[in-house]
């Protein structure tokens, strides 16, 4: 479980994240949604230790990551897993090294364990044929199963994906959250998504947090998320045809 | 001065929360011959025909029947070893290697490589520079040695086929009132260099924020700021070591 407490954050004066309170439960895939430069992503980088928080504080299971020491915050990194925007492969590296990665620097496994675990992720992602292809070599639904898969070798206990569909179409975008939905479940992971695409929070949000300007405004299930009231979430959500089905307007 | 106390910074972050040594020479290895090997061709091209050249005009200048024709030789010699060989070198690093260093560096802070990096708990500064800075310290200097050995050759060769003296007198001036002394100086520059290159580079690299546009600058830049630096700190070392 992740808690973040009255998180704020300002960059050369300008208030980015205003007090924002939320808990995310292990298990479920937590959605940050909003709208383009609401601080989403800042949430998130924040959250992962990317920026430090002008205030507040971030507990992974009750340790306040950002009041850590290095050493404590090094083990708590080595139990989180993100996939990037841009899938943030290593451009010099196979796809079966990027997998690899991690575990050649925090594990102390035999090279044939790694190997072997290395596999068994790439697999699971559907990529067993692909481990010596170069990231240039695959496509960005490919680079994403494989940004996943580096995610989760360490036996991660916390997902972050920002953006996670963005750049794909449809039917990929779909399978890229079914596999973060999946993999969740299967695993048990603190999963924390950071969308502004109303289709994967129909499809697997299952808690969903909405910013608006830097706050927090709204937070309850996908099922609930249509009957909210603040009036920027309904603007936000009823710019999509999507939900406007949903809702049958 | 805002930028120099962030390189400073810079320096410092990367000897805090360090990886295991063991990931730093298998990294140290790879980056020689990235950054190294991979300079020997033009570096050593460069210096022969520098030689060469350095030797045809001594032969142009010396019109008077009293200079000796081992001055052709002597002069090659101290002006390769003295400044030709580090400095050259230096600014040929600085342009194949300092680019290419900017630019990876760059790229990979562009594409999130970088955070990463650091979301797996890797203190990036140092995983990614310092076995540059290491691997630039150690080749350049070699680079200078290679660089004075071929660009004398270069001379050796410019007196042959431009037939500009007995070929003994141009042996006898390298030889002529040698200072070994020479030799440690242009190593000390060069492994000067070698830092001031790789680090200037890196930084600029490490702290590009935008697309591809400010990529490509920060590539120029960090020749422009290497180069200077380069300059600057030739001065320096030789009104230090010299006097």
């Amino acid at each position: 479980m992740i808690e973040i407490k009255n998180v704020g954050k300002s960059f050369q004066g300008k208030e980015v994240l205003m007090d924002i309170s939320a808990t995310f439960e292990k298990g479920k895939t937590n959605m940050i949604i909003g709208a383009s430069g609401t601080g989403k992503s800042v949430l998130l980088k924040t959250i992962v230790g990317l920026f430090s928080p002008n205030k507040g504080s971030v507990l992974y299971d009750g340790r306040d990551f950002h009041a850590s020491t290095i050493r404590e915050q090094k083990i708590i990194r080595g139990e989180i897993g993100m996939l990037f925007q841009g899938s943030a492969l290593f451009d010099s590296l196979t796809v079966a090294e990027n997998v690899r990665f991690p575990l050649n620097i925090h594990s102390d496994m035999s090279e044939s364990e790694k190997d072997d675990k290395v596999n068994f992720y790439l697999k699971r992602v559907g990529l067993e044929n692909a481990a010596h292809k170069m990231p240039s070599e695959i496509s960005g639904g490919m680079q994403k199963r494989v940004g996943i898969a580096r995610a989760i070798v360490m036996n991660s206990q916390y997902l972050f994906c920002d953006e996670p569909n963005s750049g794909l179409d449809p039917q990929t975008a779909w399978m890229i959250d079914q596999l973060i939905h999946e993999i969740t479940q299967e695993y048990n992971l603190t999963t924390v998504i950071v969308s502004h695409d109303m289709n994967s929070v129909m499809e697997i949000g299952e808690y969903i947090m909405f910013m608006y300007k830097g706050l927090k405004i709204w937070e309850g299930t996908k099922d609930e998320i249509l009957d909210a009231e603040p009036k920027e979430l309904k603007d936000f959500l009823f710019s999509n045809k999507l939900v406007r089905t949903f809702k049958g307007i | 001065m805002r930028r120099l106390g962030e390189y400073i910074l810079f320096l410092k972050k990367m000897f805090s929360n360090r990886e295991p040594l063991t990931t730093y020479v298998r990294l140290f290895f790879q980056e020689c011959i990235n950054i190294g090997i991979n300079s020997l061709f033009l570096v050593g091209f460069v210096s022969l025909f520098v030689g060469a050249v350095i030797a045809l005009q001594m032969a142009y200048n010396i019109v008077s029947p009293l200079l000796p024709k081992y001055i052709i030789g002597l002069a090659t010699r101290e002006m390769m070893i003295l400044e030709m060989a580090p400095t050259l070198s230096a600014i040929v690093f600085a342009g194949k290697v300092g680019s290419q260093i900017a630019g990876g560096i760059g790229t990979m802070r562009i594409t999130e490589q970088i955070d990463a990096l650091e979301v797996m708990g890797i203190n990036s500064a140092s995983y990614l520079v310092l076995p540059k800075i290491i691997a630039g310290m150690a080749m350049l200097p070699l680079l200078a040695i290679l660089s004075a050995a071929l660009g004398i050759w270069g001379g050796y060769l410019a007196t042959i086929f431009g037939n500009l003296s007995p070929t003994e007198d141009y042996i006898y001036g390298i030889q002529n009132t040698f200072v070994s002394f020479e030799v440690p100086f242009a190593i000390i520059k060069a492994f000067v260099f070698g830092f001031i290159v790789t680090s200037i580079s890196a930084f600029k690299g490490y702290n590009v924020k935008g697309g591809a546009l400010e990529v490509g600058k920060a590539s120029t830049d960090a020749v422009t700021a290497s180069c200077i630096a380069i300059l600057a700190a030739d001065f320096i070392l030789a009104d230090t070591l010299l006097s």
